[in-house]
């Protein structure tokens, strides 16, 4: 009787969270692959099981080549955010997670840090992305000041409503997300493996290089993880800071279901899927993060 | 700079704040007026947009007629999602009349009946013929009149001649144009082409709704010799990726500054001194005046680009909500929210009733075009125009006579949508 129970009691114990995995994600994320097959008019939608929506995704992709087609194009400029905001928020968030961890010394200095990077979440998204605007815009704050101490004749256009923005915003965003991480796995760190390192010789980039960043890995990794699946699937700060002319495979989907064309929202949906789980999946070739946690 | 963005955002959370203040007076003060719901009230989800939306409409509605408006805001895109999704949610829309063609097939509403509504002969030709003053205007689009009756009360097809049956019954409406800054353009604007005149480039932008913004957009190249359509608001799909070329030419070129689908973010590019020259709504051109920057709504040679919205009733509507949904929207149309309505720019159903609610020289400046006789305030009480300023566009037959087109949703919607997304990645 007793052998039964304990075999039984770490399923009973995982299944709550089962069960909310199950109803929240797993069947809402079926249901969206099912519907993706379906036809639709402007105002319904049909069980059906036709490949229409993912050729319309795809439309001209392959015949346009080598012209990239608009689903392409915009998957790549994706891309080239999520790269962009993933290289400055893991230098950005490594280095201030190796300050808080080895050069402060109080705990809680070093509490308190570590709640001040959270400001950026302390206003809602919407009136954080607007805040830009003063600041950033043509008759901006700094535009005004590099126009009167000189540096300037012709206020600057890019600093807002560009690429430029675009990475500015989500690096601000996105930081925190890779400073905790890091922080969790850097803050593991025996004290004593650095002190070794430098007594056998190792110069500071040594130390850093050979026992730091392998030791911190699993953080980087999961704060990577964060980063890109935000990235990726954002589009409310893409379209804000863009001036809504950068597109998104977000956006595109939002266009989609705004216009009652679920289906199609929902094929493309999966291919966004696809595309972050392999983009994971090779992240998880380098770090096992399992056998590291 | 600042107070740019302080006025814009307190404004929205002003109302909302007021619509939580007057909904929650609502479900407590319910014994202060001898209304015929004081005994049981009757709270009415009231869905639409935040431009259809006034606290004081709601808090004047409870103290004439009992009834309790609880406002459900959402964007214009969301009305129509929430009544093909939701239909439960809502005891009363006020939505757009080109999301009839979505609205009506999916069976979702039930059709008002013209007989419980007592100013059904007063509604504004504009909206039920398609007439101002007695001629024709421009009907390309989605406009009211063809979609304004239906066959039977859960019918599915539009009537072609009038019946009882009415899917919405107009609330607001309005004609819009392109907004300018006067006094960093300079020179006087005439025509929709000027939206893609290089003189701009870098400082003109377009609404991000592809049902409206594809409309601005034909206007544009209408304008421009472009493009000859056959029916703006019906285009073909050559005529569709015509219309989306010029835009994407123009968007490579830098020619936009940025795009908008929200009403703050119009009044933020506009105010900032971001565009010249865009899109927009009346209410925003008021609010950029109102922060004391000159702003026009400026009639164009080839006309506006009209709008209408109305009430319409969910199927599942019935019993004491469905009469306190009739009785609210005779009391919408007795004249007090038609003439809060004129005083915000926007045009009532019923005007005779909107005028008897409204002072003689404030209907002279809303409505007949005439030159202010004293200062205009708006229905906060703010200073709207000083005494002897004119309203742009002129008088209601002016402006409405000289609608070109209404906002549409096309036979070939789907096929526009996915053309827009490619100008949007361009």
């Amino acid at each position: 009787m007793l052998e039964m129970k304990s075999r039984w009691a770490p399923y009973w114990q995982a299944a709550p969270l089962a069960i909310v995995f199950l109803i929240f994600f797993v069947l809402p994320l079926l249901v969206t692959f099912a519907v993706s097959f379906w036809t639709y008019t402007g105002y319904s939608i049909e069980p059906a099981f036709v490949g229409d929506n993912y050729a319309t995704a795809f439309d001209k992709c392959l015949t346009s080549l080598p012209e990239l087609c608009t689903t392409f194009r915009t998957y790549l400029s994706t891309l080239k955010f999520c790269l962009m905001v993933w290289l400055i928020t893991l230098v950005l968030g490594f280095t201030i997670a190796y300050f808080l961890v080895f050069e402060v010394k109080s705990n809680n200095a070093r509490l308190i840090l570590a709640l001040i990077t959270t400001i950026p979440f302390w206003t809602s998204n919407v009136i954080r992305m607007i805040s830009w605007i003063p600041l950033l815009g043509r008759n901006g704050v700094v535009n005004q000041w590099l126009l009167s101490v000189g540096l300037i004749s012709e206020p600057l256009d890019w600093l807002l409503y560009s690429n430029f923005s675009v990475v500015l915003a989500l690096v601000h965003l996105n930081t925190v997300f890779m400073i905790v991480p890091i922080l969790n796995s850097m803050s593991r760190i025996d004290k004593s493996l650095v002190e070794a390192a430098y007594d056998t010789g190792a110069t500071g980039w040594q130390t850093l290089w050979n026992v730091i960043i392998p030791l911190s890995k699993t953080g980087i990794a999961i704060g990577s993880i964060f980063v890109i699946t935000v990235v990726m699937g954002d589009f409310i700060s893409i379209g804000l800071m863009g001036g809504q002319q950068i597109a998104s495979a977000g956006k595109v989907i939002e266009a989609q279901i705004n216009a009652l064309q679920f289906p199609i929202a929902a094929a493309n949906a999966v291919v966004l899927l696809v595309i972050v789980l392999m983009i994971i999946w090779t992240l998880l070739r380098f770090v096992d993060i399992r056998k590291e946690l | 700079m600042d107070d740019k963005n302080k006025t814009g955002i307190s404004r929205r959370t002003l109302l909302k704040g007021s619509a939580i203040t007057a909904g929650f007076l609502g479900t407590t003060a319910v014994t202060g007026f001898p209304a015929v719901h004081a005994d049981e009230p009757i709270t009415l989800r009231y869905l639409s947009t935040a431009t259809n939306q006034s606290p004081a409409i709601a808090a004047k509605a409870k103290e004439i007629t009992g009834i309790n408006i609880e406002y459900v805001t959402v964007t214009t895109d969301d009305v129509t999602k929430r009544i093909i999704t939701q239909p439960d949610s809502f005891d009363l829309v006020d939505t757009e009349y080109f999301a009839l063609r979505n609205l009506i097939p999916s069976g979702n509403f039930q059709a008002i009946d013209a007989n419980k509504v007592k100013l059904v002969d007063k509604l504004a030709t504009a909206i039920t013929k398609g007439e101002v003053d007695g001629k024709k205007i421009g009907n390309q689009g989605t406009a009211p009149h063809k979609v304004l009756y239906l066959e039977k009360q859960r019918g599915k097809e539009f009537a072609t001649e009038q019946t009882e049956w009415i899917t919405l019954i107009p609330t607001t409406y309005n004609a819009d144009t392109l907004g300018i800054r006067p006094d960093l353009i300079k020179r006087p604007i005439e025509s929709w082409a000027e939206l893609l005149n290089p003189e701009f480039k870098g400082k003109t932008s377009i609404l991000n709704i592809p049902s409206i913004g594809i409309m601005d957009a034909a206007m544009v190249n209408e304008a421009m010799g472009v493009v000859k359509y056959g029916d703006k608001g019906n285009m073909t799909k050559e005529e569709i990726d015509k219309t989306i070329a010029t835009l994407i030419e123009a968007k490579k070129a830098g020619q936009f500054r940025a795009f908008w689908s929200d009403f703050n973010e119009s009044v933020n590019l506009m105010a900032s001194g971001e565009t010249v020259v865009q899109s927009m709504w009346s209410p925003a051109v008021t609010a950029v005046r109102l922060k004391g920057i000159p702003c026009t709504f400026q009639p164009l040679k080839e006309g506006y680009r009209a709008w209408a919205s109305g009430f319409g009733l969910p199927k599942t509507l019935k019993g004491k909500k469905l009469d306190a949904a009739y009785e609210f929207i005779n009391w919408f149309l007795d004249g007090w929210a038609g003439a809060h309505l004129n005083r915000q720019g926007y045009y009532a159903a019923v005007l005779d009733t909107a005028q008897q609610n409204m002072e003689p020289y404030e209907w002279a400046f809303w409505m007949e075009g005439k030159p202010a006789e004293k200062d205009i305030h708006g229905p906060d009480g703010g200073l709207l125009e000083k005494a002897g300023t004119v309203r742009d566009g002129g008088s209601y037959n002016t402006r409405m006579g000289a609608v070109a087109c209404w906002n549409s949703i096309m036979d070939e919607n789907a096929y526009m949508i996915q053309k827009w997304n490619e100008f949007i990645a361009a």
